[in-house]
């Protein structure tokens, strides 16, 4: 069976420590959604961080929610689903230091190898969302919205959501503070069965750029 | 008379049920690939989709946030009397779009490809498109909406007559691994080829494979049907389940159309339709009575037709 765990959030040092790859986390507290506007903004256009971002939340989800203002100023959470995250490897580095970020939450999971250089070192870790997505699932474990940033300049999709969670849940964890990951073990065990599909199939006779990188090749 | 406001309302309410209902095939389909897959992992996370599926439809709620790049296909029955003109049925198409995008919400993703900029209610520039379709002797309007997201699990290579069966084989081995792996293509999905026609036309013809026939349908060519079953069945050998994970959970079904190409080429595109396999229709008959269904209907005798005429 797989290990089940509830984390409450700001997570502390100790309990990040103790995530096993292939866990199932549900988490309560406080998660923000920030993605490439949101990035953009802050490392690049100078733009500050929402006043006690750092003490409220260590947790990133990459995401864009199904919301819609109502007329009294909330707003109404439909779906949550994470969007793939290897896109914003380039931000991440300078992103945890700034905000103190310890666990990155969104679709895919990252290279293992910035798992190593950029998560772990700083002692952050990556959960993966389930499916994908659990959409409904992680809209039923948003309780509310705390507050949105940028929402005028970014609109929906790439504002800054923060959303108080319940039982926020499932994701499965991705990396650990080795910088293991679960994706690449699983994609190691996939590959040693990837040559034997091709065995016995004639190449095509036209080949493309990307099956070699030589731009001054022939593709016949 | 088929009114703009009825085929607003019908068009508002399949974009609720797409976002919402997964539909039964699919369902159906993943659950006895379900009962295929023997690793934990992708076991498990077959299962939280389920779970998921019965929470959107509990709390009427989307499945999946990323509602993608919802769109129209409209085939108008040869009798069908309806007001507006064919102007006013795409008017009515972008208003239902608008309306389903805050109330339901959907996710306004529709942006400028270049500047960005957005309505925030999925209405823009080319966008929703709308495909049209007819059909002889009948009265009434078929509007079936997908919803379909848009970045992975989709592609397209021109191959040659003499690449033959095995050029198919790889180009759809290379797909699915490269979107399969870390599930970008969020399979378990519904896999559709295109084969043949213009280059338009072949990703047209692979994209309706995948998102307007249901699990269990076969090409009516008994030779394409066996294709598609063999087809699926190597999709599902390559040992990769949800995500990525080892598994044997790739397509929930494989569809194939074909349209008659160049001489000299066999272009291919494949699709991949997700685990929210999303699609609703409505028919709005001529005394304005509306059925919904998931089944979209889309590709009939008529539609397939390979002659000049059309008797039935």
């Amino acid at each position: 069976m797989l290990n089940k765990v509830s984390l409450d959030l700001p997570a502390s040092p100790e309990a990040i420590a103790e995530l096993q790859l292939g866990s199932i986390v549900y988490l309560n507290g406080i998660v923000y959604t920030a993605r490439e506007g949101v990035y953009d903004r802050i490392l690049n256009g100078g733009d500050k961080l929402p006043e006690g971002l750092r003490s409220s939340s260590n947790v990133n989800f990459h995401c864009s929610p199904a919301a819609a203002p109502q007329a009294d100023g909330s707003f109404h959470i439909g779906g949550v689903t994470a969007t793939a995250s290897f896109r914003f490897s380039k931000y991440l580095a300078d992103w945890l230091d700034m905000t103190q970020t310890k666990i990155l939450i969104g679709k895919g999971g990252l290279t293992e190898k910035d798992y190593k250089e950029i998560l772990a070192p700083r002692g952050a870790v990556y959960l993966t969302t389930v499916g994908y997505g659990t959409g409904a699932l992680l809209g039923r474990g948003v309780a509310g919205v705390e507050a949105v940033h940028w929402l005028d300049e970014l609109g929906i999709a790439q504002a800054m959501w923060m959303f108080r969670v319940k039982d926020f849940g499932p994701f499965l964890v991705d990396s650990d503070l080795e910088g293991n990951s679960l994706f690449a073990q699983q994609g190691q065990l996939v590959n040693e069965n990837i040559e034997s599909l091709y065995e016995g199939l004639k190449e095509p006779a036209l080949h493309r750029y990307g099956e070699t990188r030589d731009r001054k090749d022939e593709l016949m | 008379m088929i009114t703009n406001k009825l085929i607003e309302d019908a068009s508002y309410e399949i974009m609720r049920r797409a976002a919402i209902d997964i539909p039964e095939d699919y369902l159906n389909g993943i659950k006895s690939v379900a009962k295929n897959e023997k690793e934990q992992l992708s076991s498990f996370v077959i299962e939280s989709m389920i779970e998921n599926y019965e929470a959107a439809t509990e709390d009427r709620r989307p499945m999946c946030a990323d509602t993608g790049l919802p769109r129209y296909y409209v085939k108008v029955g040869d009798k069908a009397v309806f007001d507006g003109g064919f102007t006013g049925i795409e008017r009515a198409l972008r208003s239902a779009t608008a309306r389903a995008t805050h109330d339901v919400p959907l996710r306004p993703n529709r942006v400028h490809p270049l500047w960005r900029t957005e309505h925030n209610n999925n209405v823009g520039i080319n966008s929703p498109e709308v495909e049209w379709s007819f059909e002889p002797e009948a009265d009434w309007i078929d509007i079936t909406t997908v919803h379909k997201g848009g970045l992975f699990g989709t592609d397209y290579r021109m191959l040659f007559p003499g690449d033959g069966i095995d050029g198919i084989k790889r180009f759809l081995l290379d797909t699915l691994i490269s979107f399969g792996k870390r599930g970008l293509c969020c399979q378990p999905a519904i896999v559709g080829i295109g084969l043949g026609g213009s280059k338009d036309t072949c990703m047209q013809l692979g994209k309706q494979a995948a998102c307007l026939r249901v699990v269990g349908d076969r090409n009516p060519d008994p030779e394409i049907a066996k294709l598609e079953l063999e087809l699926m069945e190597l999709g599902n050998s390559i040992g990769m389940g949800p995500m990525g994970f080892v598994g044997s959970s790739m397509a929930v079904d494989l569809h194939i159309e074909v349209g008659y190409t160049h001489t000299g080429g066999m272009p291919i595109s494949v699709h991949t339709f997700c685990l929210s396999s999303r699609r609703a229709t409505a028919r709005i008959h001529a005394n304005g009575e509306i059925e919904y269904r998931t089944d979209p209907k889309w590709f009939t005798p008529y539609h397939r037709r390979d002659t000049i005429g059309w008797e039935e």
